[in-house]
């Protein structure tokens, strides 16, 4: 009884803290109360909201991103913001749950975001993307790669789609003639890896290639690959295809080589990084190849911008595809908001609007890609770049 | 007989109270919604309340009043999840009165989850302790895997299931598929809100309350106590703990379909041994056996975490800051001595018996 | 050949289950609490061999001793803070309380180590064995994994029964009010369990990501909840137990993983283990609790 008592007292002081949280909010956002329309504009600055994972298991990723992010916004306010106007960014953290991503949406929407970079992992942004829909605002997520992260006509992307990256690697392969009996390691609770292999598997098999073995594992069992890698073996398997992140791939290389498991190893962008890794035995990634959009050690004007500027603010650890997804989502903003004239007095939804328009009418040449378009549907069209490693860093194949 | 009454009658005011404060919260806050153009956090944050309001109270039953350590209860809020969702995105069309489909939906989602409950029960309600909450953990992760791998679609023939790849689905051309892997179920209707939810949590918690204060709850209760002497008199254990089992997997069933419709995209991540420990310590900082405690703490500890934002970076670390010096502040024998001292019921309590004097 | 492999692979990944199950087991038949921080004391082992051996460049063997150290004392602190509080609580406050020191020192983690994931380089020197005209491949880090566990679980078991604080801590797991009365000091003997348990997370840690060597604060999660499984699985509170649940748990996996399907895995292992806790309801080694009305 006493104890619900403290415990009411509690409610109370939350109760309080979330009011002052809101009014503090309501605070700095200046005028964007007074006009009665809650999706008005604060004035002078244009505000970008993103959210992803910045704690937990996928950590890494959502850190990225928001330094990419970040150090765009950055270079663009020195260099005299939008069309005039300075921009600023936040991203809050949504632990990769879709739950946890509709609260971030909608802080960010009490902060009166004027537009957004989504979330960085596929499933959060669906739901984060299903509230941006009910209120028309924009979303260009830097890389979350299911199809259905952008069914609203408000949701463009900069990376490439799952079944996009799946039917380009089979593609690939065959292509080539990298190899015909193929086997695959995938996460199949993950749906970025999931959903790419389930494209590879059906274009494979258009393609003429033999799925020898289908390996999997789930977040649950990411340390001990020594059993799919034993059956692969026995398999005859020429080419291992591994659609899956770096972590799980540095893993995975080192117990192939233990158990002298001798084939070429194929991957998709998610492996992008590995030869960041610190400490890593880059030997141990040698001749891997993958398809790519960002290479980080390319040699474009572009990119070495991008990566110097990155490495001297915020270091290596989060040196990664996503960084650049996100360093380009808000130059590709940049582009879109010029061409369409926005300026900070108009509403979210007003934004949006333009911006569909303009993102279906913009070339953009960034790090991760050159003379990228968009297609109303919110798909990118870019190249990507098979790149091998050799010697520690990547070549163009 | 007396002293029986009394107890009674303490029982109904405690359940009074808790109506009341249930009702009081929600008036208040729907003031606040109606008076507040912004604050879409809070207004966020509201279902996701009531959910995990209802996980708590339902997990009570199976923790404080069973005494059984469960650690899978997310596991049954996974199956009324998707049945829920699937129902939902299966008949968009086809219902088109949308309170009418998600009502279908609830009822659905939890009786599955009730069956489940019921078919997991009957092994693990043998077990005791300790290995009671790793066979639960177990079930809870075994859903989860198998779910994760479900494959559903449906064409002019009917559904189609597989447990490989939405390829093997073989589905005709206007197929569309429903549930896909690990990506889960998108599009989902948004049918609930914070009404809706209100509504069902104290639909939980008036069932719960009258369980609790019922024979049978009393039968379990008992077997929580001392099993032994409760088999001796003749309370079939089996038969009580698979009940209240049951009733706590429909309701979790009930807050998975309350979450699935208020979210556009479901899959199975959540749903792990994590979101399992989650709803514990709800119970258990609420006090174990205290319905409104369960309630009170889900409502703090899941608001706890957004309200820290502002601190950026250091937010997780604080929470579990907070979260260690409740439990020893809780347990704390001095502090529970201030809070008896402080304690407005008591203070009350203390006052009458002073007027009646020598009485008692 | 391939049965060898699944199964040489299956007790390397069980006997690293089996270390950390140990670190369980200890704290449980003693303490009477599930310590869900204990695989997170593992990680913070691992950073801390990480940071001694890769960032300063000190010698293998002074990392393992630093991690061993560091592991030990981070055991007794949080014991003293955050669980003697406790003590008189219901097991599930304790629980709870576990969880919190969790998450608290993955979040640290995450605050101090950034969030990458870290290339561990094996603190094992042992050249790998090659069998069978080099059909199967044992690594070096599975002998040591392997010898290294069975020599802790001997070494726990001697000392447990035949030295004094040893059998003060089989007395305070018997009855920590008669033991009080006979003159043991109840709370270092609980201070001493969480650093031996703590140490050995240590170790465990080491070889751990000397076989995986992939390091993040998340790291220690999973196996710690499969080495709590382990612990159950083998009866908790018993030595020998935790060893073979272990070694079972990992070897169940690795041949449902090779012999049936790696994306049922989780499923599989786990319904064994349903299956078998069925028919012996306290573990494999778990004492029979005789209940007195």
């Amino acid at each position: 009884m006493k104890l619900k008592k403290i415990m009411a007292s509690f409610l109370a002081a939350a109760a309080a803290i979330t009011c002052l949280t809101a009014c503090k909010t309501d605070g700095d956002s200046g005028s964007g109360d007074n006009s009665g329309d809650n999706s008005t504009t604060s004035g002078a600055t244009l505000r970008i909201g993103g959210s992803g994972p910045l704690t937990g298991d996928y950590a890494l990723y959502g850190n990225g991103v928001k330094n990419g992010a970040q150090l765009a916004v950055d270079e663009i306010n020195a260099a005299g913001g939008i069309n005039g106007v300075t921009i600023e960014f936040r991203m809050e953290d949504d632990e990769a749950a879709e739950e946890k991503a509709v609260n971030a949406y909608n802080v960010l929407k009490d902060w009166d975001m004027d537009l957004s970079i989504g979330t960085v992992t596929s499933g959060a942004c669906i739901a984060f993307g299903a509230e941006a829909a009910k209120d028309n605002m924009f979303l260009l997520t830097p890389s979350s790669t299911a199809v259905e992260c952008i069914a609203a006509d408000n949701a463009f992307r900069v990376c490439f789609s799952d079944p996009n990256q799946g039917v380009a690697s089979a593609d690939y392969i065959a292509d080539q003639s990298l190899a015909t009996k193929i086997a695959a390691i995938y996460q199949s609770d993950n749906a970025y890896s999931a959903g790419i292999f389930d494209k590879f598997k059906s274009e494979a098999g258009n393609k003429g290639l033999e799925i020898v073995s289908e390996q999997s594992f789930t977040s649950d069992n990411a340390t001990d690959f020594s059993a799919q890698i034993q059956s692969i073996k026995d398999s005859g398997a020429e080419l291992l295809f591994l659609p899956i992140y770096y972590s799980e791939a540095s893993l995975i290389l080192q117990q192939a080589k233990n158990a002298g498991l001798d084939v070429k190893v194929f991957g998709c962008d998610g492996l992008d990084g590995i030869l960041n890794m610190k400490n890593f035995d880059v030997s141990l990634a040698e001749g891997v190849m993958l398809l790519t959009p960002f290479a980080a050690d390319a040699t474009d004007e572009a990119t070495v911008h991008f990566v110097t500027e990155y490495r001297a603010k915020y270091g290596d650890e989060t040196m990664n595809q996503f960084a650049a997804d996100a360093y380009d989502a808000i130059y590709i903003i940049k582009a879109a908001a010029e061409k369409a004239g926005i300026n900070a007095d108009m509403s979210a939804s007003d934004i949006c609007n333009a911006l569909k328009t303009a993102m279906t009418e913009i070339t953009v040449d960034g790090v991760t890609g050159t003379s990228i378009t968009w297609a109303a549907d919110g798909e990118p069209s870019k190249e990507p770049k098979a790149v091998v490693i050799n010697d520690g860093s990547y070549k163009a194949m | 007989m007396q002293k029986e009454k009394r107890q009674l009658k303490a029982a109904t005011k405690s359940n009074i109270i808790t109506y009341a404060m249930l009702i009081a919260a929600f008036i208040i806050v729907s003031i606040i919604c109606a008076t507040n153009d912004k604050m879409y956090q809070f207004k966020g944050m509201l279902v996701p309340l009531c959910i995990y309001s209802i996980m708590a109270v339902s997990l009570n039953l199976v923790v404080g009043i069973l005494g059984d350590l469960s650690l899978g209860h997310a596991g049954f809020m996974c199956i009324g999840a998707y049945v829920g969702a699937f129902f939902s995105v299966l008949l968009k069309d086809n219902i088109p009165l949308d309170w009418l489909r998600f009502v279908i939906s609830l009822v659905l989602g939890g009786v599955t989850a009730g069956i489940f409950g019921f078919l997991i029960g009957i092994p693990v309600l043998r077990l005791r302790g300790d290995y009671l909450a790793i066979v639960t953990l177990a079930f809870g992760e075994i859903i989860k895997n198998i779910v994760n791998l479900l494959y559903v679609g449906v064409d002019g023939s009917g559904l189609h299931v597989s447990i490989k790849s939405a390829s093997d689905l073989n589905l005709a051309e206007d197929g569309t598929v429903i549930v896909k892997g690990a990506l889960g179920i998108t599009g989902t209707p948004n049918d609930s809100n914070f009404t809706v939810g209100f509504v069902l949590l104290l639909i939980t918690v008036f069932v719960s309350l009258n369980l609790i204060n019922s024979r049978t709850g009393r039968a379990v209760k008992s077997i929580r106590d001392n099993r032994i002497a409760a088999e001796t008199v003749g309370i079939s254990v089996t038969r009580y703990k698979l009940i209240v089992f049951m009733i706590s997997a429909f309701f979790a069933g009930i807050a998975g379909v309350l979450y699935s419709h208020n979210i556009s995209s479901l899959n199975t991540s959540i749903f792990g041994y994590n979101t399992s420990i989650l709803v514990l310590v709800y119970v258990v900082l609420g006090g174990i056996g205290s319905t409104r405690g369960s309630i009170i703490a889900a409502v703090i500890l899941y608001a706890l975490p957004e309200m820290l934002r502002d601190l950026r970076d250091y937010r997780m670390l604080i929470y579990a800051v907070v979260l260690i010096l409740l439990m020893i502040v809780n347990n704390n024998e001095k502090f529970n001595l201030f809070k008896e001292k402080i304690s407005i019921t008591r203070f009350i309590q203390n006052r009458r018996n002073g007027m009646k004097g020598a009485k008692s | 050949m391939s049965f060898l492999s699944y199964l040489v692979s299956g007790i390397s990944l069980g006997s690293i289950y089996a270390l950390i199950a140990l670190g369980y087991t200890m704290v449980y038949g003693i303490a009477k609490m599930l310590n869900f921080a204990h695989g997170d004391v593992i990680m913070v082992g691992a950073y801390a061999i990480y940071t001694i051996c890769i960032t300063w460049g000190l010698p293998p063997l002074v990392g393992v001793l630093g991690s061993i150290v560091i592991c030990a004392v981070l055991g007794v602190v949080i014991e003293k803070v955050a669980y003697k509080p406790l003590r008189k609580a219901s097991s599930l406050a304790v629980l709870i309380t576990a969880i919190g020191v969790s998450y608290l020192l993955q979040n640290a983690a995450l605050l101090i180590f950034k969030s990458d994931t870290k290339s561990f380089t094996s603190v094992v020197n042992i050249p790998s064995l090659d069998l069978f005209d080099n059909q199967l491949h044992i690594q070096g880090e599975t002998i040591a994994t392997i010898v290294v566990s069975v020599i802790i679980m001997i070494a726990l078991n001697l000392f447990i029964n035949k030295t004094k604080p040893g059998r003060a801590m089989l007395a305070v797991s018997e009855d920590k009010g008669a033991a009080q009365l006979m003159g043991i000091n109840v709370n270092s003997t609980i201070s001493l369990t969480f650093l031996i348990g703590s140490a050995l997370a240590a170790v465990a840690g080491a070889l751990l990501c000397s076989s995986y060597p992939a390091l993040s604060p998340t790291t220690g999660a999973m196996p710690g909840i499969k080495a709590f499984t382990a612990a159950v699985f083998g009866g908790i509170g018993s030595i020998p137990g935790a060893m073979i649940g272990g070694v079972l748990l990992g070897v169940i996996e690795n041949l449902s993983k090779g012999y049936i399907s790696t994306q049922f895995s989780d499923a599989i292992v786990f319904g064994v283990l349903i299956i078998i806790l069925l028919f012996k309801p306290t573990g494999l080694l778990g004492k029979k609790i005789n209940e007195k009305v």
